[in-house]
């Protein structure tokens, strides 16, 4: 495996696999999340993994001998990594999860759907069409808790980003912005042009995984109606 | 318990943060000057990651139903028992019926109210820090209010020694305070004279040459748009040789992150996961509490010092935390 360890400050230490979005970059920091969590590393605090970085926060304390020597935590945890990543499985023996999302295209969920097919030169359905049937991927989630950064959106219906960004975006609302699509966690102001939006929470504070998705899930849309949203909501809020 | 008569600028509930999640975007919170968290927490025999009150400029006032342990850590405040003043970095015994005022910082920003036994609000996801952006966690995810009541923890083995042990003290004294106090070596890392000590970002070599010796030559300042999330500082624009897109990538408390403008932006304890914008530097850990006690309008300049005099910095610091926790147990052995 490709890869170059840095420091990150005085107690992180960040891997890099390479340059550029590509689902193999994905498939090997899928692997090493899938590691470090089945490892008792009473020193690791967390990772976070990011398009062709993974960064593991430690603890730099837990690492040296308590007597004061002056080991370098960060030569430690390099040392460990570098064994770690030696021993790595060269595939992975567990296939991506598939998550679908239902999601209502258009009307006053996806306010923006007639614009995108107007500069796409499509008709609403072949938008929905395209965009509900492709198999995408989570990179990375960030920006805000449970965002998902997806890759695999088809081109034909790439369209930028509103002139005047919204202030508020409903919680839920399903978007594209230039090349990608995305789906809105919580409220937040944003410039995406929103097609539609789906009932399903992405982040809930109160579950044991407050994300619904991570680093690594395939993403399917499913069209559903506005009866069906109300459905979904409704029991979801039980 | 303790009732809220004032609440002060900006009062939250605050841990050492919430970690585990920051790989599915959720934001670490956590108090902003940990150092002086853990200590406030230790004076009082909590755990270093029982919640505190994190006091921002203007203290809260509040009343005590309980007779219970108290320190305020941090910046230097004003801060009054029944009108008698106390110090801060001290143990201090408060009674049932008590009215502690914080005022306004003298110098610094933040300050750290730990109550023996903890803040008792309930964890989310593992921590009592408040989120304020997302209304998560601390009292009911938002900052204190005048009139809310909030409860402290059991107290635990250590904290019922030391009330024992500091409630033998005179009772005719009008503030009854611990004897001992922290080392003042363990303080000099608040020092504003100096400079903040950083290592080399990830994209330290992407700056121009002259961009690079402007950021440790000059003086930047805090501006108004600084917060928890993190402080927009204001100086000569820094830029970089040749313009890149980055991919985003995790960030981290401390990070200083040069966006397209050229004005610098350190992350601190409300900062989002990832950011995609070219790391110039990042601070030393020790150096945190620097930048949590500086406030808008404050100056601050950068130093650069070797990672591996960042790792010492660390160590010799997480030491003297240990020394003392072992300092304050031998207290209860006699």
């Amino acid at each position: 495996m490709d890869y170059r360890i840095h420091h990150f400050g005085d107690n992180a230490i960040m891997i890099e696999l390479g340059n550029e979005i590509n689902p193999k970059i994905l498939d090997k920091i899928t692997l090493i999340s899938n590691f470090l969590d089945s490892q008792q590393l009473d020193w690791l605090i967390e990772y976070i993994p990011a398009y062709t970085t993974i960064t593991i926060f430690y603890d730099p304390f837990k690492l040296v001998a308590t007597d004061g020597t002056c080991i370098s935590p960060f030569q430690l945890v390099a040392d460990v990594i570098t064994q770690l990543l030696g021993r790595l499985p060269k595939k992975k023996n567990t296939e991506n999860r598939l998550v679908e999302i239902p999601v209502c295209y258009g009307g006053e969920y996806g306010p923006d759907l007639t614009e995108v097919a107007a500069v796409n030169g499509l008709s609403i359905e072949e938008v929905i069409r395209i965009h509900s049937s492709a198999e995408y991927l989570v990179y990375m989630i960030g920006f805000a808790p449970g965002f998902p950064y997806i890759g695999g959106m088809s081109e034909k219906i790439a369209t930028p980003r509103k002139a005047t960004p919204r202030l508020k975006i409903p919680a839920g609302s399903v978007g594209i912005a230039g090349k990608q699509t995305g789906v809105y966690p919580l409220e937040t102001p944003g410039g995406w042009q929103l097609i539609g939006r789906t009932p399903v929470r992405l982040f809930d504070p109160d579950k044991e995984s407050p994300s619904l998705l991570k680093t690594g899930d395939k993403i399917r849309f499913k069209p559903i109606t506005p009866e069906a949203f109300f459905a979904i909501e409704e029991g979801s809020n039980v | 318990m303790f009732k809220i008569n004032k609440p002060g600028l900006l009062t939250t509930v605050q841990d050492l943060g919430r970690y585990g999640y920051q790989k599915v975007g959720i934001v670490a919170c956590g108090a902003m000057d940990q150092f002086a968290h853990r200590v406030a927490n230790l004076l009082v025999g909590n755990e270093e990651n029982d919640a505190t009150l994190e006091i921002t400029m203007m203290g809260p006032s509040l009343t005590f139903d309980i007779n219970t342990l108290l320190s305020i850590c941090g910046g230097e405040f004003d801060a009054t028992i029944n009108g008698e003043r106390i110090r801060p970095w001290r143990t201090v015994l408060v009674k049932k019926g008590d009215e502690l005022k914080v005022g306004s910082c003298r110098s610094g920003f933040r300050a750290y109210l730990a109550i023996a036994g903890g803040i008792d609000v309930p964890a989310v996801m593992g921590s009592k820090s408040t989120y304020l952006r997302a209304g998560i966690g601390g009292y009911n995810g938002r900052a204190l209010k005048a009139g809310d009541t909030v409860k402290s923890g059991k107290l635990s083995d250590l904290s019922q020694k030391l009330l024992q042990y500091v409630t033998k003290e005179n009772p005719q004294k009008p503030i009854i305070e611990a004897e001992w106090s922290i080392a003042s070596d363990l303080l000099t890392d608040y020092d504003t004279a100096r400079p903040v000590r950083v290592v080399k970002g990830r994209q330290f070599n992407l700056f121009t040459e002259q961009s690079l010796q402007q950021f440790y030559r000059e003086e930047f300042d805090i501006t108004p748009q600084s917060d928890r999330m993190g402080y927009r500082l204001k100086g000569a624009p820094l830029s970089l040789e040749t313009k890149t897109d980055m991919l985003s990538e995790a960030v981290s408390f401390g990070t200083i992150q040069v966006p397209s403008d050229g004005q610098p932006i350190i992350l601190t304890a409300d900062r989002q996961t990832t950011g995609g914008y070219p790391k110039i530097a990042q601070i030393a850990s020790v150096d945190f509490s620097r930048i949590a006690q500086l406030k808008p309008g404050d100056k601050v300049r950068f130093t650069e010092i070797a990672h591996s005099v960042a790792e010492k910095l660390y160590l010799k610091r997480e030491h003297s935390l240990l020394q003392l926790k072992q300092g304050l147990l031998l207290k209860t052995l006699f």
